[in-house]
């Protein structure tokens, strides 16, 4: 925030971004989910899209009855709830002067494109924060500014393997797996979202803008770094282990009845492994009681076998049941949520997890909220995802204040898509 | 200060955090801490649990040698501190009064137990951002569940979706259920401070590590709301559309590379890859006579793909992934590696932008490469980073409570005699 916007503030109830303007460049995954923080919790976000080159979301399924559309996506519409969207040009020679006047208004300037990008377009923060001086700005790549590999092209599910993260999902016995989907631009925002407003802060203080420049590559690293210092310090390559744990038997995912049920179950502690004794033989005996059972070091030895027994027992239960019978004996339980279960899930239906927008082509869609609750100035999902272009006119008159001739003349230009 | 070489300040500073959280929570302070605030570690007598988790240094399971320990709590420091101990409580007090965020991973209700909850904090500190990480939140139906990694990795959706279709799914071996929500720690941190900035009030953050991991699942969850077909786990396949999936991990001569078949604009890719794998002697006209050109993504069938499978998968087991990685640069192939950690450290692009940082740790009489700073400034410069080791058990007890809070020498004596520090 600048200083100019601290007088216009109003202090009292409202979100921890309200006045908070964005001029928001990303696209596909990594960059709308950081994005959409912001706007959830009240910055004002204005994304910049082409009509010619519209983002991959925007092509991307789910479609409402199967019908394609650019505005019809619903992993687009997702990511981008809150937000307003306008449609430049922005090969066009104009193009140029209209988003100077935007970085003017702006006290944040996203962008996820390939290192350059913005540069090509004469956009480089040298360059914006001749205009604005107080102008953080956020860039974000799959390996950083600067370096051999700088434009190396990509996305998600390539950068699971790029990190290490492949390496370390699936089973010994078996080729690597990838974690769901491109997993890594889920990591990435978090990180963003608390450098943006750190960001943002210093910029406060001090008056001074600051170029934030994020290497996917090395932002997702942290979720692995004990492995990395493990390879530093003991030169050890740790590898996929299935779903073992060293601290602890039985872990695993343990086949349920009906159709690919799954329930999750990990013992750590002698009291977990007790209230899993009592619960599968309350009597005090059987294999649950035998001797090569008794330790976890024992358990640890005899692993396969526990897993298989385990496995007999677990599969004639209903995987809901059981895990509410098994945590109410203290046992570490979970069910292997489908995405049907996670809009029925319990816990995640208290907290509002998903929430429905009306979307004018879509109809009502759901969404997921951030997962944290501020207890004074809490976020909120208000508007749907926008049509290309959908607010041309409102952000670029009453936002930025263009006169109805200079409008016109962007949009007889071409500026305008 | 950690930036001040650099001639420009890391982002927070001015900050101070109190961190109570053990290994479920830790990231989220070392996030703070990456950017310069000074965060304090408060960890119970004989240190924290956090220190239990392995790897080791040297394989030796002690609490100053915990791999995942350095990780999480290098740039901290630390203070042994007592809550159970009335003398505790009202240090912890003192230290709030200072403090501009507290951040704990308790289970719901034990600060508030001891007196210790955000009203009383608040009382002390109106200023104060308190957030609390936890499995599911503070409240509701699984607040009181028993959560491990695994547990939380199958409630958040992410295990249904990894693994392969005929084995049970699985987690990542590394857990990363905690690491969510303490990244989401962070970030909530970071909203409700930005929030004190314009309003001058603190207030308490609930965060759910469910969620976190729930909000992974990139289009999942929309697939089921819009077109209400359930996505499965896929193996070392991505689906593409329909019943059409494409294999993305192969295993070569000495590892794995990600590699995917694909046509329409990147065509030349897959054009590229049959070049080469006539060099090595592949009849590959049938796969030359496709065309790939006009092959939208998705198009790739089942029948293709079983066709294209036993010539791609032995022209990678001919070669290693270092020969493999070089070779598809030089001819523009969209091939990765399945990176190990060894191949990451000597990263070019990581060297080339001096991520990984040598700190010393002299009880060792050794330097250890830890990861480096997640942001840097757009010219190069140090905004964030590693700067100091993660701290012994209770290394700033005289820093802290002597020099910083004016406790006597006397009065640490009996406070370490009495079991509060």
């Amino acid at each position: 925030m600048t200083a100019q916007q601290e007088t216009n503030q109003t202090p009292g109830p409202g979100k921890p971004l309200d006045g908070v303007n964005v001029l928001d460049f990303c696209w596909v995954a990594v960059g709308p989910m950081t994005t959409k923080y912001l706007g959830e919790y009240g910055a004002t976000v204005v994304r910049v899209e082409s009509v010619k080159r519209p983002g991959t979301l925007r092509n991307a399924a789910p479609f409402r009855d199967g019908i394609s559309g650019i505005n019809r996506s619903g992993y687009f519409a997702s990511y981008n709830a809150n937000k307003m969207g306008i449609t430049v040009d922005m090969r066009h020679p104009r193009a140029r002067e209209l988003m100077l006047r935007m970085a003017k208004w702006a006290h944040l300037v996203t962008e996820n494109f390939t290192p350059g990008t913005m540069e090509s377009w004469e956009l480089g923060f040298d360059q914006l924060k001749e205009v604005n001086p107080g102008l953080v700005m956020f860039s974000t790549s799959m390996m950083g500014r600067g370096g051999p590999m700088e434009r190396q092209p990509g996305f998600g599910p390539v950068l699971s393997s790029l990190v290490g993260l492949t390496n370390l999902t699936g089973w010994p016995d078996r080729d690597p797996v990838n974690p769901y989907g491109a997993y890594t631009d889920f990591i990435v925002p978090r990180f963003a979202v608390a450098a943006i407003l750190a960001g943002l802060d210093r910029s406060r203080r001090t008056g001074e803008g600051v170029h934030i420049d994020m290497s996917q590559l090395e932002t997702t690293l942290h979720f692995s770094a004990p492995v990395l210092l493990d390879y530093a310090v003991n030169n050890r390559e740790q590898a996929r282990a299935g779903n073992r744990d060293p601290g602890a038997a039985p872990h695993g995912a343990y086949l349920c009845s009906g159709n690919d049920r799954w329930l999750a179950i990990g013992c750590f502690s002698d009291q977990h492994w007790e209230g899993l004794q009592r619960t599968i033989a309350p009597d005090g005996k059987g294999w649950p009681y035998n001797p090569d059972f008794a330790t976890l070091l024992s358990r640890k030895a005899n692993e396969d076998e526990l897993d298989h027994l385990l496995t007999d027992w677990t599969s004639s239960w209903e995987v809901g049941a059981l895990m509410e019978t098994l945590q109410s004996a203290g046992v570490p339980a979970g069910m292997v949520n489908d995405c049907r279960d996670l809009f029925e899930d319990a816990q995640l239906q208290h907290r509002g997890h998903f929430q429905w927008l009306d979307h004018p082509e879509i109809g009502p869609y759901a969404t997921d909220t951030s997962e944290m609750v501020l207890s004074l100035s809490p976020g909120s999902l208000d508007t749907p995802a926008p049509l290309l272009g959908e607010h041309n006119s409102h952000v670029l008159k009453d936002l930025i204040g263009l006169t109805d001739e200079e409008y016109k003349s962007l949009e007889e230009d071409g500026v305008l898509e | 200060m950690p930036g001040a070489q650099g001639g420009i300040d890391f982002l927070l500073e001015p900050y101070r955090v109190l961190d109570l959280t053990d290994e479920r929570g830790l990231l989220a302070g070392k996030i703070l801490a990456d950017m310069g605030a000074d965060v304090l570690q408060v960890e119970p007598l004989g240190g924290s649990p956090a220190r239990n988790v392995g790897p080791f240094h040297g394989d030796d399971p002690q609490p100053e040698k915990s791999l995942f320990w350095w990780a999480y709590a290098a740039n901290k420091r630390s203070i042994t501190l007592n809550l159970e101990h009335k003398d505790g409580q009202e240090l912890l007090k003192k230290l709030v009064a200072k403090a501009d965020f507290l951040i704990e991973s308790f289970s719901p209700g034990y600060l508030e137990g001891l007196g210790l909850g955000y009203e009383k904090l608040a009382e002390i500190n109106p200023k104060l951002v308190m957030v609390s990480i936890t499995p599911f939140g503070q409240d509701g139906p699984y607040s009181n569940y028993q959560a491990t990694d695994i547990v939380g990795m199958a409630l958040g959706g992410f295990m249904y979706l990894t693994g392969d279709d005929d084995r049970a799914p699985v987690r990542i071996s590394f857990p990363h259920f905690y690491l969510h929500g303490g990244a989401a720690g962070a970030t909530a941190a970071m909203l409700a401070h930005t929030y004190r900035v314009t309003s001058g009030q603190g207030q308490y953050v609930d965060v759910s590590c469910q969620q976190a991991v729930a909000k992974t699942l990139a289009h999942a969850p929309q697939i089921w709301d819009i077109e209400g077909a359930i996505l499965k786990r896929q193996g070392v396949y991505r689906q593409t559309s329909g019943e059409n999936r494409v294999r993305i991990n192969w295993p070569c001569k000495d590892g794995y590379v990600n590699y995917m078949v694909q046509g329409g604009t990147v065509a030349y890719s897959t054009r590229a890859l049959l070049d080469w794998m006539k060099e090595d002697k592949f009849d590959t006209a049938d796969l030359d006579a496709v065309d790939w050109e006009k092959m939208g993504y998705g198009a790739i069938t089942p029948e293709l793909m079983a066709q294209l499978g036993g010539p791609l998968g032995d022209f990678f087991k001919g070669h290693t992934r270092a020969e493999l990685v070089q070779g598809s640069l030089d001819r523009r192939i969209l091939l990765f590696p399945v990176a190990t950690p060894s191949a990451l450290q000597g990263h070019p692009q990581l060297e080339a932008r001096g991520y990984f940082r040598e700190i010393e740790h002299p009880e060792l009489g050794e330097t250890v490469q830890y990861p480096g700073a997640f942001i840097k400034s757009g010219d190069g410069r140090d905004i964030a980073g590693v700067y100091r080791r993660p701290p012994l058990i209770g290394e700033h007890n005289v820093q802290v409570y002597q020099e910083e809070m004016g406790l006597s020498s006397s009065e640490l004596e009996t406070l370490k005699r009495s079991g509060v520090i």
